[in-house]
């Protein structure tokens, strides 16, 4: 069939191309520009950059596959820079790569792909796309370490019956680099892409400034009874049980409360923690509906039993622990494997 | 098999051109050097430059051969541009673009207004002007003559990049008044690499890059034989514009039939270039669909990287977010009629298949 496959230029997505020709697809490789890569810019560890498009080409021509590369910049600067940076001003700790997959990868691009006519899209991701009895199911990757099913909660079912995750099958990245050694393709040993793409250096104060000064700008940082414990350099530098980047008088505190109207800071003790969570934009991979599942609260995180109820377009989490949420971070619910659905942490 | 209809990229190579080059390949010696075979190569080379100088309504002297026309535009901006202020049109291409220029807008149909120039040469007296004798994405003509005559009468120079007009719609840009046009080589039929800038007499020309004083000091660099031989062949081979123009002529009929939107429609255009709005589709997609169906045409400025960009010259038009919706055919010399139907019924299924998507049914 027409397949087309969302490729970075990194070796997990040319794996996938690779996989696809080989399985006798016709291959429409696309990658998306997400920001202009004028050699100032580019760095190592981050997708899309200049050498990328030209690794993705290269690869895409020893492959024999079409290639092409859409030109995505103006939609990632405003549904996924600006959305960051809106959201830390916010109070928030948003997730752009959740954004990114959610507007770029498995909208915008998903849509072109079914307008040139392919039958279907696969990416790189570490994630399982298993066909259940109600249709198509999204599962965790294999490779635990790997999984990126956190990141993928909000594609739709429509999406995700368009998709294909041929990585998420596989034990891990050692393999996968063998296999793209074994087909030749020079990004075999290329290394991977980390943290947020668009943040050089890890360093995403700049980008925050640069886009909402505002959230940049001096505050106070208080106590729950509202006492002034020192002052903060930009509400944009903290997230909820934060410990780092407090003023002494409040040294063993963490973060409690970020108010964007006030600028203030809320510290407090360690440990209180909340029970219920209120979610919005929930994406339902099952029939919405009250139901026990297990929540992931970050990227990295356990999972904590819980009730979920339908709230509208939200949801409201009941946890059987209490644990830290953190506004603008994602809550997703697994039944084992399986991801039945999440929205964004209010 | 593909349909290659992206002829304003590059023309497919003449056999004549293909022959002339073939011979000059095993053509030893360089035009420079004083020996027999030093001599042989120079008469291929003058030779050459008599056919484009006759061609071209010019004397020998006045053809300097170059690397193609982004090196003639440069050429002529730094040789007649200097000490002038220099005016450019709003839909000229990436190469006519130096900084500081003053940019005239064009009107709805891509063409530029006399009094527009009029007034911006009542403001610039003694400018540079650059004009295109006709656009690489829509067709649109310029009034290379009007605008000669206005340059003269403000004391300013006029430099036409003639790039997409030469070998399809070739006028006598000298005689109407320019002081320079730029041609390439493999925009019609000749091979990538050899280009020239064509001069008025008179018109001095200081070298951006000096080297051996090769070109009469205007343009140093051991010339490309072959390319040059290629080009000069290309030139002398006729152009069935007639055909050309009916089998456009149905193309356009059949899109906008289907919707399509046509910039420049009501412009003097060149005969084999037509650029198809298809509003709310992207530009990409359609080339990506046609493509997979076998058919080459193209979208906006591809930049190095391959990425499309949305069309700066439809912006300059008003053409808002539909600059980013629009493909360029432009048909080959060797255009056949089966081109016409092989491409409308590519089209009329991106067409289909491109509104019943999900995405367009809000």
């Amino acid at each position: 069939m027409k397949i087309a496959v969302a490729m970075s230029g990194g070796v997990d997505s040319s794996v996938v191309a690779g996989l696809m020709a080989r399985a006798g697809h016709e291959v429409i490789g696309i990658t998306l520009q997400l920001y202009d890569s004028s050699p100032t810019t580019a760095r190592k560890g981050a997708c899309c950059a200049g050498q990328d498009i030209y690794d993705a080409k290269r690869v895409a021509d020893r492959l024999g596959i079409a290639h092409y590369v859409v030109d995505a910049e103006a939609r990632f600067r405003g549904s996924v820079i600006s959305a960051f940076a809106d959201a830390y001003a916010a109070g928030e700790t948003p997730v752009p790569c959740i954004a990114c997959n959610q507007h770029l990868k498995f909208g915008d691009l998903l849509d072109m792909a079914r307008d040139f006519g392919a039958e279907a899209m696969a990416t790189g991701h570490y994630v399982q796309r298993l066909e259940g009895p109600g249709g198509a199911e999204l599962h965790q990757a294999v490779d635990a370490n790997r999984d990126q099913s956190w990141f993928l909660f909000a594609t739709t079912q429509a999406q995700l019956e368009f998709c294909r995750f041929p990585l998420g099958a596989y034990a891990s990245k050692t393999e996968v680099r063998a296999v793209a050694a074994e087909m030749g393709l020079a990004v075999a040993e290329k290394s991977d892409s980390q943290d947020i793409c668009f943040v050089p250096s890890g360093s995403y104060a700049g980008i925050v400034a640069n886009f909402r000064p505002d959230a940049m700008a001096p505050g106070d940082v208080v106590a729950e009874d509202g006492r002034i414990l020192g002052q903060h350099q930009g509400i944009a530098r903290y997230t909820i049980g934060q410990a780092k980047r407090l003023p002494d008088a409040a040294a063993h505190m963490v973060v409690k409360k970020i108010e964007p109207g006030t600028r203030r800071i809320v510290v407090g003790p360690r440990g209180t923690q909340s029970r219920e969570i209120r979610l919005r934009d929930v994406n339902w991979l099952v029939e919405p509906g009250e139901l026990r599942a297990a929540a992931k609260l970050r990227a990295r995180d356990s999972l904590h039993p819980a009730r979920i109820m339908p709230d509208g377009t939200g949801a409201i989490l009941t946890l059987d622990e209490p644990a830290l949420a953190a506004p603008g971070q994602a809550a997703v619910f697994y039944s084992g494997t399986r991801i039945l659905g999440g929205g964004f942490i209010i | 098999m593909t349909l290659y209809l992206d002829a304003n990229a590059t023309e497919p190579l003449r056999p004549a051109a293909r022959a002339a080059m073939l011979a000059a390949m095993d053509t030893l010696g360089n035009p420079s050097s004083i020996h027999a075979s030093g001599r042989a190569a120079r008469k291929l080379l003058e030779a050459a430059r008599e056919t484009v100088a006759a061609h071209c309504h010019a004397r020998p002297a006045d053809i300097i051969f170059c690397a193609g026309a982004t090196e003639a535009n440069a050429l002529a901006i730094h040789a007649l541009g200097r000490d002038r202020p220099i005016l450019i049109g709003a839909t000229e291409h990436e190469s006519i673009r130096p900084t500081g220029a003053e940019i005239l807008p064009v009107r709805p149909d891509g063409t530029l207004a006399a009094a527009t120039l009029d007034a911006a040469l009542a403001r610039y007296p003694g400018a540079l002007v650059c004009l295109m004798a006709a656009n690489n994405e829509t067709g649109v003509l310029h009034d290379i003559e009007t605008a000669a005559k206005s340059c003269a009468i403000h004391g300013a120079l006029l430099h036409v990049d003639a790039v997409q007009a030469v070998g399809r719609c070739p006028r006598d840009w000298l005689a109407m008044g320019a002081a320079s046009f730029s041609l390439s080589g493999h925009k019609f039929g000749g091979p990538m690499g050899a280009g020239a800038l064509v001069v008025s007499q008179g018109i001095e020309i200081e070298a951006l890059v000096k080297g051996g004083g090769q070109e009469q000091g205007r343009r140093g660099g051991t010339p490309p034989l072959p390319a040059i031989a290629g080009l000069a062949a290309a030139l002398g081979e006729p152009y069935e514009s007639d055909k050309i123009l009916s089998c456009r002529d149905d193309i356009e009929a059949f899109c906008i039939g289907l919707g399509a939107v046509i910039p420049g429609a009501g412009a003097a255009r060149l005969p084999n270039t037509v650029c198809l709005i298809l509003p709310g589709i992207r530009a990409e997609t359609q080339l990506i669909a046609l493509d997979m169906a076998g058919i080459a045409v193209s979208a906006g400025s591809a930049c190095s990287s391959g990425k499309l960009a949305a069309s700066p010259v439809l912006a300059a038009m008003g053409f808002g977010t539909l600059s980013g919706q629009a493909i360029r055919v432009s048909l080959p010399w060797n255009v056949s009629r089966g081109a016409v139907e092989q491409f409308t019924m590519a089209y009329a299924a991106m067409v289909k298949r491109a509104l019943r998507s999900p995405a367009h049914s809000a």
